[in-house]
């Protein structure tokens, strides 16, 4: 047999070469914060498109561009539930503010304390903004036989371990709302990890789960299908919902849900990191955008770089401590 | 509804919409056709576009190019052994023997019928049996997904001609490959030796490209002459009349091949956990187990991919069920397609099939409208490519492939790892084909892992009231149905081995 190699050669060194670009840290200094931005920035979304992320993303890329007077390319680097990616933004991204990242809460936390060494530290994702969140909300088929969130709490009670309860992915915000509301009620459930809401709304209108722990925007997507949400894991009542309680209401304090925003390399200057807020800061007024994400049921929320940083370690500190009564977490 | 449908098309009529359309239909084959890009990824690509553009306009172009990524997958299948998109994977199993064989023109012709039918077919399923389908979904558990599963492993029988054993090797050697990144249950990393960037696991497209296509390349380069030949006998095939009334009278004879696999797309199309790139395996292995001749599958049968390709258009439609009547994306790129939906004001549910009627019959025909602009669009532009490529020279061929399977593996992430990946599973594929594993089966083993994986474990959890939670595998109605598929699937190889071996013992005799 007879190979030609220079092709193959080629290609692997292709790969080489590929690997190497989007290296190396070099950050320049005040000179370029004044100038930033003039070309191109990289907005990555370590999710699949589609999803949550991808598409706020997607929704604000005309006015970022607007307000930062340069192009925005969106652009999509999946894998372990965004860890890849991450860790790339912790260690390898340039930090000159060219490439942001689309990051999220609880999962930046999750990650490096339940899940082993996921290649960054929740401490390595500098947020330049928190643009919007999703609550926790527990939801009942219509045919359920629970009313409320205290009959279920009775049942659970009554039948220890029993009850399932489905959500997307486990070390998430759904598995974390479920464990917030075990503890904070004294009761044990089974929690049953789906793929994502694809799989886990038939697995709860089938009739498969007792009941699912998802977010604010499965409760406004299913409403035609009558489920009931039997409390939101806010502070305040949801203006969309003003009849459903929150679970502080009934007594059970749980704060849960996942909060989106854009991060920066760790090393990146506190100058651009404020142009990159201010921008993001304009473009969650935006009378457009503000309009499409109340469509898709996105709660606004507006943390600058130092708040969403102090918002983290407090959630941070949250989820530690249910992660340790659980014996779930690994460091 | 029939007024809906009415005012549909008289919208539809408008020149804008056609054009949008066929725009959609055009650029949706390119982007099917460049392995790496599938069609969920062409899809967000738009997503911004529409916004532009009122609600009609943005869901007939989506739709249209949707309809057209998932038909352009089979080109590169068939021409060059890389499925586009998940979606082809089957299509290479004989799609490529054929264009070996020097009938490549029959094959994309082949495809192209099978696509409009199974587009069509998914798209009359959606529109009319719709809400009807929706239930489906619903009666389809983890117990199912588990089996369902299992069934696809069935296949490896018939992948593996020669040896069963090192079917199963293979098969198992995908499962592993499966399940490397973070478990899907239990949250767990495996397999990543410390090595952070493979959390995200081994992504299906990445395997795909390198088991089909660097061995292909090296098979190539290594033997040129038998491309050479391959050259040869398109051209004398050409010569003994047209190709297209053939072709057409040869795959319209069978035309049960084209119900059966529409119809299995359309179901899997249904169901949320498994979309296009099990469907046309499924179809593939029904057509191959409903042949007269099941001998000559993988060996350049035309009805081995008119099956999958008919079977995956049909999955658009079919996948559209759930989420215009639960709101559940039933296939990857539907959910991209429900962003717009949503964008635009409207929600999945009984009332977008009365209330807005007229939007969702516009963009349910534009899927139709779209599916029958292939027939001209593909038998040109399809043509087209299948002549430019069969004629290019090897030299200049062999580097262009392996550079659309770099940039491929890059795109589907983003990421150069992906590439590298790539390139050292299409070398060990290449070694483990000498030694007898089949890549397919490898293949099979990563796309049904984890519907394998999650569906025994969801399974287990959410039967965890009952006294033996295991004992719901075996008691649940679809699951006994799917089990009692899976002991006739194991039990049809050694029956038909039998019937084989007695008729040619018979013909044997004869001949004595």
């Amino acid at each position: 047999m007879r190979i030609r190699f220079p092709v193959l050669a080629l290609a692997a060194s292709a790969a080489v070469v590929l690997a190497g670009c989007g290296q190396g840290p070099a950050a320049e200094g005040g000179a370029a914060a004044k100038n930033y931005p003039n070309k191109q920035i990289q907005y990555v979304i370590p999710f699949d498109p589609g999803g949550e992320s991808d598409v706020t993303a997607r929704l604000q890329q005309k006015a970022l561009e607007r307000e930062l007077g340069q192009s925005v390319v969106v652009s999509n680097k999946p894998g372990g539930g965004g860890a890849v990616a991450w860790a790339e933004l912790a260690n390898q991204t340039r930090p000159d503010g060219y490439t942001i990242m689309g990051a999220n809460l609880p999962h930046i936390v999750l990650q490096p304390r339940a899940q082993g060494d996921p290649g960054y530290r929740t401490e390595d994702i500098k947020w330049a903004y928190l643009f919007e969140s999703t609550p926790g909300a527990l939801i009942v088929a219509k045919d359920s036989p629970y009313k409320t969130i205290d009959d279920f709490v009775k049942a659970a009670e009554e039948k220890p371990g029993k009850l399932t309860v489905g959500g997307s992915a486990k070390f998430s915000a759904n598995h974390m709302g479920m464990l917030a509301l075990n503890d904070a009620a004294g009761i044990k459930t089974t929690y049953v990890p789906f793929s994502g809401t694809a799989t886990v709304t038939p697995a709860l209108l089938g009739g498969e789960v007792d009941a699912i722990m998802s977010y604010n925007t499965a409760a406004l997507e299913l409403e035609d299908e009558g489920v009931r949400v039997l409390g939101f894991a806010t502070e305040e009542r949801l203006s969309q919902f003003p009849d459903v309680p929150t679970f502080r209401e009934s007594g059970y304090d749980v704060i849960n849900g996942a909060w989106r925003g854009v991060a920066v390399p760790p090393d990146t200057p506190d100058a651009i990191v404020d142009k990159i807020a201010a921008a993001f800061r304009k473009v969650n007024k935006d009378p457009e955008v503000v309009k499409k994400m109340e469509d898709l049921g996105f709660e606004i929320v507006d943390m600058g770089p130092e708040e969403a940083a102090k918002f983290t370690q407090e959630r941070a500190k949250v989820e530690g401590e249910l992660l340790d009564r659980f014996g779930l977490a690994k460091q | 509804m029939f007024a809906s449908i009415g005012e549909a098309l008289g919208q539809l009529a408008s020149p804008t919409l056609l054009l949008l359309c066929l725009g959609g239909t055009v650029a949706g084959m390119a982007v099917g056709a460049t392995p790496g890009l599938s069609a969920t990824v062409g899809l967000a690509l738009l997503l911004p576009v529409t916004f532009t553009l009122d609600p009609a306009s943005g869901l007939v172009l989506m739709g249209a190019f949707y309809m057209g990524a998932i038909y352009g997958g089979s080109f590169t299948a068939i021409l060059v052994n890389a499925p586009g998109t998940p979606s082809s994977i089957a299509t290479t199993f004989d799609g490529f023997p054929m264009t070996r064989q020097g009938r490549s023109e029959q094959a994309i012709i082949g495809v192209t019928i099978a696509s409009v039918v199974g587009g069509v077919v998914g798209v009359v399923g959606l529109a009319t049996l719709g809400p009807l389908l929706a239930g489906v979904v619903l009666q389809f558990g983890p117990q199912e997904y588990f089996w369902l599963g299992i069934f696809g492993l069935t296949m490896i029988a018939g992948l593996a001609a020669r040896s069963l054993v090192k079917g199963f090797i293979a098969g198992f050697l995908g499962l592993l490959i499966s399940t490397i990144g973070i478990a899907p249950i239990g949250g767990e990393v495996r397999f990543t030796f410390g090595f952070q960037p493979l959390q995200g696991g081994v992504p299906l497209i990445v395997a795909l490209i390198g088991f089909f296509t660097i061995p292909t390349i090296i098979d190539m380069l290594a033997d040129p002459a038998a491309r050479q030949a391959s050259m040869m006998r398109e051209a004398e095939s050409r010569r003994q009349g047209p190709v297209l009334g053939r072709t057409l009278r040869d795959v319209f004879s069978r035309p049960v091949n084209l119900v059966r696999s529409s119809v299995i797309g359309t179901f899997v199309g249904i169901l949320p956990g498994a979309g296009g790139n099990v469907a046309n395996l499924i179809a593939y292995n029904e057509a191959r187990r409903a042949s007269r001749h099941p001998e000559r599958f993988g060996k350049g049968e035309i009805d081995g991919v008119v099956a999958p390709e008919a079977a995956n258009n049909a999955v658009v439609g079919g996948g559209l069920v759930p989420l215009l009547t639960l709101g559940i994306p039933g296939a990857p790129p539907d959910a991209v397609v429900y962003g717009v939906l949503l964008l635009h004001g409207l929600r999945p549910g009984a009332d977008l099939f009365t209330e807005q009627g007229a939007l969702t019959f516009t963009f349910i025909l534009a899927l139709a409208l779209a599916a029958l602009m292939m027939v001209p669009v593909g038998l040109l532009a399809g043509r087209g490519l299948q002549r430019a490529v069969v004629r290019t020279p090897t030299r200049y061929l062999a580097p262009t492939i392996m550079l659309l399977t770099v940039v491929g593996a890059y795109a589907v992430r983003n990421s150069a790892l992906d590439v590298v990946i790539m390139v050292a599973l299409g070398f060990a594929g290449y070694g483990l084909r000498r030694i007898g594993l089949p890549p397919p089966a490898i293949v099979l083993g990563v796309v049904l892992g984890p519907i394998i994986e999650t569906g025994f474990a969801q399974g287990l959890l959410t039967a965890t009231g009952q006294a033996h939670p295991w004992a719901s595998f075996f008691t649940r109605p679809i699951s006994v149905v799917i089990i009692v598929l899976i002991v006739l699937g194991i039990l049809w190889p050694i029956v038909s081995g039998r019937r084989a071996r007695a008729r040619s013992a018979d013909r044997e005799e004869v001949t004595r």
